[in-house]
């Protein structure tokens, strides 16, 4: 685009992004602080998925970003135009066609490959926040890896409700020694961050942390050996495809009590309606 | 059917942004705003959206509040945006305000002082009463002129510091940490803490301030000096070794005067709290210099127990575009984590209903 | 009994500005023993046990720490993690104030399996039992598992603490005034509670008190404290009954008048 570097950000700040990037993935699940810049979309929408993804991109790359797991939502749409702009990369909805796949707050339902990045956007790249507000004591408890606050909160649930009940952002431990924020995708998409081939980058822009899961690493996601993690879906199979196996969105169709359920991976509904067809 | 209609799809966008473009620019028979006219007549607002948009070009907040359709907010944002590309050349010096051709200076803790009490253009003395005269196109007398006072008007906090009562400022020739190049983090210097509120949103610094003084972290703050005018900006290029005067500023600056009882090694003397705001701000100048005070809490032996006292919580809630990104946010659709929750849910009635059954 | 000292402090100095906290204090303890330190506020005696658990660091003096396996430590130049992981599993605190350990937002039952699962234990179904097993052994009713402390009174709260810090078998407790502020009647059964589960434990103490009611009770050995100094040690009934050191006599004296 006329007036602005390739991808927007200036070469000095993806190189800046670049260097907490190497550090984020040499210290897996650990959040790396950054210098968040200013971006032309408001803090939530995804400036720091915005700011990762500007600074991996290479005029050679298939870009596909999806939010709630559909490429056609408002704020997906508005961030592939983002960079189909600024630079000028090929996009795609097919997710074994991308090369870098931004998202919010899903993963593709196909299995990613070593040759694809998907970078998360995150709102709180902090998994302690909720049980303790302040940085400075979360810091602490990270370098020691004191998540006594973490497995009490567990422990609450199990005893109050006789179950787990975190049905999102489900903390996880990454290469057994960081707590970390999956960000706010569905528990049911837990299982796919462990040994992932794909790397597995997060920004977080408005709280300026950048974090990383290198290919292949071991992502548990937090439970008690008698009341393992289970994944939460709608037990319906997808009225459009059929599929029984993948993360259902509930269409509510009238007001008595109308429902219908459907692949919230809109890629991956197309995709086997046309296998079928 | 409804599922097409809830994807939102890129026409959706595309007709937002025309019906939007639209009301911008509301009834066409109307004669468009000019910069000028914001300039020129909105003073305040272009200065507010100079300051929380931390870029110093009364012609582009013009423009971005246009643009904004005067949300001041979303003016100072579009301003944040486009200061992001902008290459770094240089470091001023620091400003000078005791070379500030002042347009006001008022000190409520001398009734007379070098240099003089000068009310300058403000609301202060006004009757709020709505002027209907001014929905007409009126052109107000010509106000009273006189030559400017060619004598030093040195600040409030320079007379007092000279006997030793005022604590002096903390001198250091250290670069100053910058917000926009590097993370927060903790301890924050004041450095950081004085660049964080003067970025900051007005409507929450000033709650703040106004929480100390009604007793969460209270100082005893007495109002030294404010003043308001223009300043020179200098920057010092190393090819050159000498400083050069590359325009000016108006800015408000604040010197608060608050009480320190003084300890065992310290005899008593006046602590301060700074502000410093772009543009003609007084109230947010002096909220500032109530908050920076309430948040050198620890760093003077006093109890932290009131919000503006906590760093931490002022500096991560300061910035209106971080805030207002965030809050706003919320209306992203959420759909994939509601419905986590709702089958969650679900389940967990199913247990309730399951245990009851059974028993 | 093991012949070598688990704790051992030497020359501990510590001045808060002019004035002396710690002056040259040595101390050793041994497993499962009892020392309870006396002396009046202002004594230095919390201060001696803020240095020894490695909470506050002295200006001069080493405190060095016998792992079970007879490594020695020294406390205040070990690196963070490791201390930390000491102090939530190895060692253990008791404060006047249980509020200061107990998180008072979660359950009576989370609050003693904190400290379980901070050691690695996950099976819910066993984190509940010991939890249970030491609600009882401190005399919580069972069907109390699942209330917040703030449900609980005084002595309740001081018993919940004991469980949470004794639940993960530590060798080495810090307790300071651990009846502190508690009703008589409350406190002559909280002392023969904490009597009769360290003797069974084998734990050893270090236990503050102003009290020399308290310390003749629970310790087997006795330091008692003035202006920062240790003016005199030895065995509890030796130093109580025949106190050499004028302050001990005032002190002694003092509680006898009473």
């Amino acid at each position: 685009m006329k007036g602005y570097n390739f991808a927007y950000l200036d070469e000095q700040t993806k190189r800046m992004i670049r260097r907490a990037l190497l550090k984020a993935v040499a210290i897996p699940g650990h959040q790396v602080p950054f210098g968040s810049r200013e971006m032309p979309l408001p803090y939530g929408w995804g400036t720091g998925g915005i700011q990762v993804t500007a600074s991996i991109l290479g005029q050679n790359d298939t870009l596909k970003v999806i939010d709630q797991g559909a490429d056609d939502t408002t704020n997906a749409v508005s961030i592939r135009h983002f960079f189909a702009r600024t630079a000028g990369v090929a996009t795609t909805t097919s997710t074994a066609k991308a090369t870098v796949i931004q998202t919010r707050h899903r993963i593709p339902e196909e299995t990613l490959r070593s040759d694809q990045i998907i970078v998360y956007q995150v709102p709180q790249p902090e998994p302690l926040s909720r049980l303790e507000p302040s940085r400075v004591e979360t810091k602490r408890m990270h370098a020691l890896a004191d998540y006594g606050l973490m497995h009490v909160k567990l422990y609450e649930d199990v005893a109050r409700l006789g179950q787990i009940s975190i049905s999102y952002d489900y903390p996880v431990l990454v290469n057994h020694r960081y707590l970390t924020s999956p960000s706010p995708i569905p528990a049911f998409d837990n299982p796919k961050m462990d040994r992932m081939p794909a790397l597995q980058l997060f920004g977080a822009g408005r709280e300026k942390r950048i974090y990383a899961i290198p290919p292949w690493t071991d992502v548990r996601s937090l439970d008690f050996d008698d009341h393992p993690f289970r994944p939460i879906n709608a037990p319906q199979a997808c009225g459009l495809c059929g599929a029984a196996d993948s993360y259902k969105d509930e269409v509510v169709t009238d007001d008595r009590g109308g429902r219908m359920f459907v692949c919230s991976d809109t890629d991956h509904c197309e995709r086997r309606r046309n296998d079928a067809a | 059917m409804a599922y097409v209609a809830v994807k939102g799809g890129e026409r959706a966008i595309r007709n937002a942004h025309a019906w939007l473009a639209e009301e911008r620019r509301g009834d066409p028979s109307v004669p468009d705003l000019g910069l000028d006219q914001i300039r020129q007549q909105l003073g305040r607002a272009v200065d507010r959206a100079m300051g929380e948009g931390s870029l110093y070009d009364p012609e582009l907040a013009a423009l971005a509040i246009k643009q904004a359709q005067g949300d001041l907010i979303e003016a100072a944002f579009l301003l944040r945006a486009f200061r992001t590309t902008l290459p770094r050349f240089a470091h001023s010096r620091a400003v000078d305000t005791a070379r500030m051709r002042a347009a006001r200076r008022i000190s409520a803790i001398f009734k007379d002082l070098p240099g003089g009490q000068i009310l300058g253009p403000t609301y202060d003395y006004t009757h709020r009463l709505l002027d209907f005269e001014l929905a007409e196109d009126t052109l107000p007398p010509d106000a009273p002129r006189a030559a400017p006072d060619p004598s030093p008007m040195p600040r409030v906090p320079d007379i007092l510091g000279r006997e030793g009562l005022l604590e002096p400022d903390g001198a250091t020739d250290a670069e100053p940490g910058d917000l926009t190049r590097d993370p927060l983090r903790f301890p924050a210097g004041r450095d950081v803490r004085l660049q964080a509120l003067a970025r900051g949103d007005e409507g929450f610094l000033l709650a703040m301030g106004y929480s100390t003084q009604r007793g969460y972290g209270g100082s005893h703050p007495f109002a030294g000096e404010v003043r308001m005018g223009e300043v020179s900006v200098e920057i010092e290029p190393p090819e050159l070794g000498f400083a050069i005067d590359i325009g000016d500023l108006t800015v408000t600056e604040c010197q608060m005067v608050n009480q320190f009882k003084g300890s065992k090694t310290q005899p008593p003397q006046f602590t301060r709290g700074y502000g410093l705001v772009f543009g003609f701000s007084e109230r947010k100048a002096m909220s500032m210099a109530l908050v920076d005070r309430a948040m050198r809490a620890e760093e003077l032996g006093e109890d932290v127990t009131a919000p503006a006292q906590n760093v931490e919580f002022v500096l991560y809630h300061s910035d209106n575009i971080e805030a207002t990104g965030f809050v706003e946010h919320l209306k992203l659709p959420h759909y994939v984590d509601f419905q986590s929750e709702l089958q969650n849910v679900r389940r967990l009635r199913e247990a309730v209903e399951r245990r009851e059954a059974a028993e | 009994m093991n012949d070598d000292p688990i704790l051992s402090a030497r020359g501990l100095t510590l001045f808060f500005g002019v004035i002396p906290a710690l002056i040259d204090v040595d101390m050793d303890l041994w497993p499962g023993e009892i020392l309870a330190i006396v002396g009046e506020s202002g004594s230095g005696k919390t201060t001696l046990l803020n240095v020894l658990s490695g909470l506050l660091r002295p200006q001069s003096g080493i405190v060095s720490y016998r792992d079970p396996e007879g490594g020695t430590h020294d406390v205040h130049a070990m690196a963070a993690p490791l201390l930390r992981t000491l102090q939530r599993s190895g060692w253990g605190f008791v404060h006047q104030d249980p509020k200061r350990s107990l998180r008072m937002n979660v359950s009576a039952g989370g609050n003693v399996g904190e400290r379980l699962m901070a050691q690695g234990a996950r099976h819910y179904g066993d984190i509940r039992a010991r939890a249970l097993d030491w609600l009882t052994q401190v005399e919580i009713d069972a069907d109390r598992i699942d209330d917040l402390p703030r449900t609980f009174s005084g002595g309740m709260l001081q018993r919940l603490q004991i469980a949470r810090t004794l639940v993960t078998h530590p060798r080495l407790v810090f307790m300071d005034e651990p009846t502190g502020g508690l009703d008589v009647s409350v406190q002559a059964r909280l002392l023969d509670l904490i009597r009769s589960l360290v003797a069974r434990l084998g734990v050893a103490v270090v236990l503050v008190t102003h009290d020399i009611a308290v310390a003749r009770l629970l310790g087997h050995r006795i330091a008692v404290m003035q202006r920062g100094h240790v003016v005199e040690t030895g065995l509890t009934d030796q130093v109580l009954d025949d106190p050499r050191h004028p302050y001990t006599q005032l002190l002694v004296s003092s509680v006898l008048q009473a």
